[in-house]
C-alpha cells in the first residue's frame, strides 16, 4: 500500500515537472533546428533533425544580447544595493526608536503596499522625464530613471523592521553602555545579525528588477539601453518570419538568471516564504 | 548633542521617505487629481473639477469589457493558484526521494521573465503548433488558442497559472512544516485515511495560508499586463483586454491622461476592495467577525 502511493507521487511530480520544462524545452529545440527543416513539421520533431548552434550564432551577431544583459545587471545590481541601504536605514527607526510621528510614517509606508504600480505610473512617468532621467538626456541620466523609481519598497521596510525586531534590546542597551552612537550600532551591531534578511531581499529585488518589463518598456527610448526582458520582447518584432532566432534569443537570455537561481536556491525556497507572509 | 538624537530617526528615515515622496506619494495624488481634470480642449491648460473622465468611461464599452476581462481572467487564473499549489505541496511534503529537484523544476518558471514564459506559450499556441498536435493525440478538434476571441483569454490565464504554480506552492510548503506532527498521529488514532487526515488536519490548520494566496494571487490577477502584451495586445476582438492594458493604452498610446487617470483610480479602488473583501470572507474567524 505504501509503495502504491510512493509510486502515485512520483508519477504526478514527474509529470508536473515535464509540464513545467516543456515550453523549455519545445523553444530549445526549435532554436536547434537548422534551416533545413521544417519547425512546423506534423508531426512536430523533438530531437532536431538538422542540428545546429547557428540560430545561436546569428541572433548574438544581429541582437546586442549581451549588452542587454548588461543593462539588466547594471539596473538589477543598483536597484539592489539602494533598497538593502534605504530600506534598512528606513527599518531601523521603525522598530527600535520612539519618535513624533511614528505611526503616520508606519501607516504611510504601509499604505503603499495596497497601491499597484500600475495604477500610478502615469505621474511616475511625467515626474521622471520632469527630473530628466530619460535615456534621451544621457545614458547615466536612463539608468538611473530605471532605477530609482524602485530603489525602495516598502516591501523591503518591513521585512527587515521584523528582522530588527527579532534582535534581543540587550545587544543594544551593551552597546550604549560600551559608548555607541545610533550609527555605530546600526552598522557594527545590527546589520551583521540581520544578513539572512538582507540575503533574502537582495534575491527578491534582484529577481523582480530582472524580470521587469512594463517600466522599461515605457521609459526607455534607446535600444542600446535595452534590458533584456524588453530586448527580448522585441525580438518578435525584428524576426517575425524566423521562429528560430526568436527562440534561440529567449533561450540565451535566461541562462544568466537560471545560473543565479541554482547558485543560490537555498535562499529562494527559503525567502519565497519570508516574503509573501510579510508583503 | 540632545538635539542630534531627537533628529536621529528623521535621518535614518530621510531617503526612503523622500524617494517613496517623489515616486509613490506624489504620483498617487497627481492619479487622482488627473482623473477629475478635462484635457479636450487643451491638454496644456486642463479644466479642474470635472467628472467628464468617469462618465466617458462609464459610456464606454471597450473600458467595461476590460473591466468584465479583468474579473473573467480573475476567476480563471485564482481557483487554480490556490489549489493546485496546494495539491502539490502536500504532495512534496510527503516522505519521498528527490524532494530537492522537485521543488528547483517546478519553481523554475517562476525565476523566468514572464516576457520569455508568454513567447514560449505563443509557440507552443501556434495553430500548427505542440498544443494542437497534442489536441489531436486526444482525438479533439484543433482551437484557435490566441486567434479565437471565445479562447484567448483562456489561454492567456493558463500561461499565469504556469508561472505562478511554483511560488503559492513554496509558501504553502512553508506553513506545512509548521503543523503539529502529533495531531496526524492522532487522526490516525481515529482511523482517518490519508485524505481525511488532510482534510481535517492540513486544510483546517493552512486556512490562514489559503487566505493569503487567494489574496495576493487575485490582486496580481487583477494587475496583469505583460502576459497579455505579449501575447496579444488585447486582442482578438478586445477578449483579452485588461484594465491595465486599457489603462497603458490610453495613457501611452493615446496620450490621453485624464481618461486613463479615471481608469486608474478604478483599478486602485478595485484593487482595494479586494484586499478587504477576502478578509472578510477568509480570515473571519481570526477576527471573531
Amino acid at each position: 500500500m505504501k509503495h502504491i502511493k510512493g509510486f502515485l507521487i512520483h508519477i504526478i511530480l514527474i509529470t508536473v515537472c515535464i509540464l513545467c520544462l516543456l515550453p523549455f524545452l519545445w523553444l530549445t529545440s526549435t532554436a536547434l533546428k537548422g534551416a533545413g527543416e521544417n519547425i512546423f513539421a506534423y508531426p512536430p520533431v523533438f530531437i532536431p533533425e538538422d542540428f545546429t548552434f547557428e540560430n545561436f550564432r546569428l541572433v548574438l551577431i544581429l541582437v546586442p544580447i549581451v549588452g542587454y544583459a548588461l543593462n539588466s545587471f547594471i539596473v538589477a545590481f543598483f536597484t539592489v544595493i539602494l533598497n538593502l541601504i534605504f530600506s534598512a536605514l528606513a527599518a531601523y527607526p521603525l522598530a527600535r526608536m520612539n519618535f513624533g510621528g511614528k505611526n503616520l510614517v508606519f501607516f504611510g509606508i504601509l499604505a503603499t503596499i495596497m497601491v499597484p504600480f500600475q495604477a500610478i505610473m502615469l505621474p511616475i512617468y511625467i515626474i521622471t522625464l520632469k527630473l530628466n532621467l530619460t535615456d534621451s538626456y544621457s545614458n547615466f541620466n536612463g539608468y538611473l530613471g530605471l532605477i530609482l523609481p524602485f530603489a525602495v519598497n516598502a516591501f523591503g521596510i518591513f521585512l527587515l523592521r521584523q528582522a530588527f525586531l527579532a534582535i534581543p534590546k540587550e545587544l543594544e542597551e551593551s552597546a550604549v553602555i560600551d559608548g555607541c552612537n545610533s550609527l555605530q550600532i546600526f552598522f557594527k551591531v545590527l546589520l551583521p545579525l540581520i544578513k539572512p534578511s538582507l540575503a533574502v531581499l537582495a534575491i527578491f529585488t534582484f529577481i523582480g528588477s530582472w524580470g521587469e518589463f512594463l517600466w522599461p518598456s515605457i521609459i526607455l527610448t534607446k535600444d542600446a539601453l535595452y534590458t533584456l526582458p524588453v530586448g527580448i520582447n522585441d525580438l518578435q518584432g525584428a524576426f517575425s518570419a524566423n521562429y528560430r532566432l526568436i527562440a534561440a534569443g529567449s533561450m540565451v537570455s535566461i541562462i544568466p538568471i537560471v545560473v543565479f537561481f541554482l547558485a543560490l536556491q537555498k535562499y529562494f525556497i527559503q525567502g519565497s516564504t519570508e516574503g509573501a507572509v510579510k508583503g | 548633542m540632545h538635539a542630534y538624537k531627537k533628529i536621529t530617526p528623521y535621518l535614518f528615515l530621510l531617503p526612503a521617505i523622500l524617494l517613496l515622496t517623489v515616486f509613490f506619494f506624489l504620483p498617487f495624488f497627481q492619479t487622482i487629481i488627473y482623473s477629475f481634470q478635462d484635457y479636450s480642449n487643451d491638454i496644456y491648460t486642463p479644466v479642474f473639477g470635472t467628472l467628464e473622465n468617469y462618465k466617458t468611461l462609464y459610456h464606454s464599452p471597450v473600458f467595461i469589457k476590460s473591466l468584465i476581462n479583468t474579473f473573467y481572467f480573475l476567476i480563471l487564473t485564482t481557483p487554480f493558484l490556490v489549489v493546485f499549489p496546494l495539491f502539490l505541496a502536500i504532495l512534496i511534503n510527503q516522505k519521498i526521494r528527490g524532494k530537492t529537484l522537485y521543488k528547483l523544476i517546478i519553481y523554475l518558471p517562476v525565476v523566468v521573465s514572464i516576457v520569455v514564459v508568454a513567447i514560449a506559450f505563443k509557440w507552443l499556441y501556434a495553430p500548427n503548433g505542440l498544443l494542437n498536435y497534442f489536441m489531436e493525440i486526444l482525438n479533439l478538434p484543433a482551437i484557435s488558442w490566441l486567434s479565437s476571441p471565445k479562447v484567448a483569454m483562456i489561454s492567456v490565464a493558463l500561461v499565469t497559472v504556469f508561472k505562478g504554480i511554483g511560488y503559492y506552492m513554496m509558501i504553502y510548503l512553508a506553513s506545512l512544516m509548521s503543523v503539529p506532527k502529533e495531531l496526524y498521529e492522532a487522526a490516525e488514532i481515529d482511523g482517518a485515511n490519508e485524505f481525511q487526515k488532510h482534510l481535517t488536519v492540513t486544510i483546517p490548520h493552512l486556512m490562514p495560508t489559503i487566505a493569503l494566496v487567494s489574496t495576493i494571487s487575485a490582486i496580481s490577477a487583477l494587475k496583469v499586463f505583460v502576459e497579455i502584451y505579449v501575447m496579444t495586445k488585447g486582442g482578438p476582438l478586445d477578449s483579452t483586454k485588461t484594465i491595465v492594458y486599457y489603462i497603458y493604452e490610453r495613457a501611452f498610446e493615446n496620450l490621453d491622461i485624464g481618461l486613463a487617470s479615471a481608469a486608474c483610480v478604478v483599478l486602485l479602488v478595485v484593487v482595494m476592495i479586494f484586499s478587504v473583501i477576502n478578509i472578510l470572507c477568509f480570515e473571519r474567524k481570526k477576527y471573531g467577525l
